[in-house]
């Protein structure tokens, strides 16, 4: 049987990773190559990088991050912040990513992602999806895009927005609750259960865990194929084997 | 020397990494004397089956291949690495393949929604067969799978390795000197290292 995935997200910097220095074994906690080798001992099942980087200079030294990880980390990578084009996209790809996460570029151009999959193959293109609920009025909830790491509203209904890029050929989505980002309240599951109805590609669900049990929420009653967070495990308050053990308790498969 | 063969852009410098991890030394090429003479020929592959059989030709990949393949090289396919050594695809097509093990390449169709496609994610496989080289991956191991097509052989006797995901689908194969899978070795941690290192050994 498939098993659910857990993946750390590193949110990376001008190459060094932005929060925190809580991993206080490491000898460079900054080092995203060191707290990704870190995760993958800890049986991560993919690692995520996320480049948040005013300039695309800053954006740019996340190839070598990569490239560098790619070295000795032999389980996926997803790299996503700043993609703009094919050649972004390839970029990547050849520094040893498996898959290369499109958000606002998407919006603007929602035929680039027909153009990276047809390319590179639909397993290797993640559209991420920054939603954010609006005023249900008495209907049933309803989820709005954000654009520019979910500073600004674009007017698309996120389930049809999710059902189009699927059919432009995203093999995933990566979809995070604006609402919840941050909070450490859990996942919005009743976002997260909409979504993996609409569509027929796995969704990683992120935004807003705090204990382990919201991972197992989010896999559980959201539905979701994978699971994704950062502070959690960033900050030291859990490891990926202790979360893994947790969601077996709650009957999910996963991998040892 | 272990031959990487470039067939499309994608991620070979995850390959090339597992297999230096795995001991082996191996150089990525395009080259069709390169891929005659080694003494091992790694082919990966990711993305579209009908863009990997247009890079072969282009690439003028596809007679070295198959001459080092009759003559007894040995043969390690990933993904369309395996995909490609079958008569037909139905991606985009039907697509014809190299024809070199019977059989075909369909889609998974999963009836239950709650399985999506691409399969993708860590999935268990069962031994079906003892393998020089499948036999350093236990029954019950977890690897690393990502494709939305699976290969059909009409002889289930080259089936090395099964996993599931909504059908049971071959994801192991072995035809003599060639050995193929559907799962990512160099994406599938200390199990998928292990599997390198028997192929490196072999």
């Amino acid at each position: 049987m498939l098993t659910r995935r857990v993946i750390p997200c590193l949110d990376v910097m001008d190459g060094r990773v932005v929060k925190g220095t809580a991993f206080v074994q490491l000898r460079d906690a900054g080092d995203p190559v060191e707290q990704a080798t870190a995760y993958d001992a800890q049986g991560a099942d993919e690692i995520c990088f996320l480049a948040i980087s005013a300039s695309p200079e800053g954006r740019s030294t996340i190839v070598d991050v990569v490239a560098r990880t790619a070295d000795r980390v032999f389980v996926p990578l997803t790299v996503g912040g700043g993609v703009r084009s094919v050649d972004d996209v390839e970029r990547l790809l050849l520094a040893g990513a498996d898959k290369v996460s499109i958000n606002t570029a998407a919006i603007r151009d929602p035929l680039l992602v027909r153009r990276a999959a047809e390319r590179f193959g639909n397993q290797a293109i993640v559209v991420a999806v920054d939603a954010k609920r609006r005023p249900a009025d008495g209907g049933p909830p309803r989820w709005e895009v954000y654009s520019h790491g979910g500073r600004t509203p674009e007017g698309l209904d996120v389930l049809a927005w999710c059902a189009r890029v699927a059919e432009l050929g995203a093999g995933e989505l990566l979809l995070t609750s604006m609402d919840q980002d941050g909070s450490k309240q859990g996942y919005d599951l009743a976002l997260v259960r909409a979504v993996v109805d609409a569509v027929t590609v796995p969704v990683i669900a992120s935004g807003g865990v705090g204990t382990l049990d919201h991972l197992a929420d989010g896999l559980a009653v959201g539905g979701a194929d994978a699971v994704l967070a950062a502070s959690i495990f960033h900050y030291g308050h859990h490891t990926i084997g202790e979360a893994k053990a947790h969601l077996a308790a709650r009957g999910l498969p996963v991998r040892p | 020397m272990i031959a990487i063969v470039d067939v499309c852009s994608g991620n070979l410098r995850s390959v090339e990494k597992a297999v230096a991890a795995a001991g082996g030394a191996a150089t990525v090429t395009r080259d069709g004397d390169v891929v005659r003479k080694a003494d091992k020929v790694i082919v990966p592959g990711q993305g579209a089956f009908g863009a990997f059989t247009r890079g072969l030709a282009e690439r003028d990949l596809e007679a070295p291949l198959r001459e080092a393949i009759a003559r007894g090289t040995p043969y390690l396919g990933i993904c369309l690495g395996l995909q490609v050594l079958f008569d037909e695809s139905e991606e985009q097509g039907p697509q014809r393949g190299l024809g070199l093990v019977a059989g075909r390449v369909v889609r998974f169709r999963p009836a239950d929604h709650a399985l999506k496609v691409p399969h993708m994610g860590w999935n268990q496989v069962r031994r079906v067969a003892a393998d020089p080289v499948g036999d350093a991956v236990a029954d019950g191991a977890h690897l690393y799978f990502v494709h939305s097509y699976h290969v059909v052989p009409a002889d289930p006797a080259v089936t090395v390795m099964t996993s599931e995901h909504g059908v049971v689908f071959a994801a192991a194969i072995r035809r003599d000197n060639v050995f193929a899978v559907q799962f990512h070795p160099e994406k599938s941690q200390r199990t998928g290292l292990a599997l390198l290192e028997a192929f490196v050994r072999t």
